[in-house]
């Protein structure tokens, strides 16, 4: 029998490419490998579901089994790697060791945790996949107040959603504004006033310090002196590519797992794709991207080698009280933004010396104009 | 009049309801929503779109 293309992780990144990929080659065998139960979800939901009110169980669209099935692959779950042999293309799952055609790292990114002091530093749940979904799910059953460390995207995201869903919600963060690095302050205002308006309680400087049990309850102490009252703490601090095995293996790695145009590591064989992936030096945590790589990935594998290009790749988030939608100007170029509108619907453009586009945060009823500056946009990798 | 769904997020566009949000209206069939039309829910392009049957 010819070895598989085994496909290591089952996110969006590794069920999307086999996806593809089985539209174009139907009979090499497929081994996709998982550490979790390996049902298929769409991560986007993740920070949408409390307000609609799905527990994991509703979130998840399909079984391993399922999966399995209609990819024509078998899904190994529950199974971790434990090391790649790029010189005798084959990885190893403990002293089992599986050869491959080629392989793919689509492993995903890992939620950094920050220290917390206190005997309940346990309480501090990331929320990266559905098996922390769940995890967190069970332990706000029947709880009032969620603290959120970070006010990031996801920060966001969640602080709108758990709102919604009938949650009170303080964000901690130390920065300045609202998703720093991704949104102009103004923007960021714009947001931040949203969730205000509903409800959400904002300390933006201090850091957590330390979480202690009080009784039924938590007891969070910022670095500021402030003390909040809480129930549980949800961690949206960011995220850090998974590569400690592709080091090990030797694979050149930067803030991700560094691949080229066509996906390829270091190593002839091995690729990767999605948020554990540094392609051309991008390593980009969002859905359009990965789709591109994973059509274009699947084209490579099948026969067609081909180069992943990006165009404009705005990011829409969630936040529904105040809608928001950027596009960052890509890196190395230079441009002043402009503020036009008021109140919450703010239409903030970058603009380069020569006038064009580079980029532009809409919020408000401003967004409805994302498909008509979409078009004026460079692409992020031509 | 059909439903098509996102493969990565599950969102239905029903081309009876268009998607008066993004200036769609009802009644807009799904190869006459703009080419670079995004999902509203999870940002990918209209290619990861599956048409669904209604029966």
């Amino acid at each position: 029998m010819s070895a598989p293309l085994i496909i290591v992780g089952t996110g969006l990144a590794g069920y999307n490419l086999a996806r593809e990929w089985r539209k174009l080659d139907s009979s090499t065998p497929l081994l996709l490998i998982t550490a979790d139960d390996g049902r298929s979800y769409s991560k986007p939901m993740l920070s949408t579901g409390f307000g609609k009110q799905k527990n994991a169980d509703a979130l998840a669209m399909a079984q391993a089994g399922a999966m399995a099935e209609q990819l024509n692959a078998e899904v190994r779950t529950h199974t971790r790697i434990t090391g790649i042999d790029p010189g005798h293309q084959r990885i190893w799952i403990g002293e089992e060791a599986v050869a491959y055609r080629d392989l793919v790292l689509a492993w995903g990114a890992e939620p950094i945790r920050v220290p917390v002091a206190g005997d309940a530093a346990e309480r501090v749940l990331p929320v990266n996949d559905l098996e922390d979904y769940a995890r967190f799910c069970q332990a706000a059953a029947g709880k009032q107040r969620v603290l959120v460390l970070g006010a990031g995207l996801i920060g966001c995201e969640f602080a709108n959603d758990l709102t919604a869903g009938g949650y009170q919600v303080e964000v901690v963060a130390p920065c300045e504004q609202v998703m720093p690095g991704l949104l102009p302050v103004e923007a960021a205002h714009a947001v931040q006033r949203g969730l205000e308006s509903i409800g959400v309680g904002f300390h933006l400087g201090p850091v957590l310090n330390s979480l202690e049990h009080a009784g039924e309850r938590l007891m969070a102490e910022l670095s500021d002196g402030t003390r909040i009252d809480c129930d549980l703490v949800l961690s949206a601090v960011g995220l850090r590519p998974r590569t400690a095995l592709a080091e090990q293996a030797g694979l050149a790695c930067g803030r991700g797992i560094q691949v080229d145009r066509q996906l390829q590591s270091s190593h002839a064989n091995i690729y990767a794709l999605g948020d554990c992936a540094e392609v051309d030096g991008l390593n980009l945590l969002y859905v359009m991207p990965l789709m591109s790589c994973a059509r274009a990935l699947a084209q490579t594998l099948a026969g067609n080698p081909g180069r992943v290009s990006y165009g404009p790749m705005p990011v829409t988030v969630k936040t529904p009280v105040c809608p928001l939608v950027v596009s960052p100007p890509p890196r190395g170029t230079v441009g002043s933004w402009e503020v036009e509108g008021s109140g919450q619907d703010l239409k903030v453009l970058c603009h380069g010396a020569d006038g064009s586009l580079l980029g532009y945060a809409l919020t408000g009823t401003a967004v409805q104009e994302k498909l008509a500056l979409n078009r004026q946009l460079p692409p992020l990798l031509a | 009049m059909k439903k098509w769904q996102c493969v990565v997020c599950g969102l239905i566009y029903d081309e009876s309801e268009g998607w008066p949000d993004d200036g769609i209206a009802p009644g807009t069939r799904w190869e006459d929503v703009p080419a670079d039309w995004l999902c509203p829910d999870c940002g990918v392009g209209k290619t990861d779109f599956e048409m669904i049957s209604i029966g």
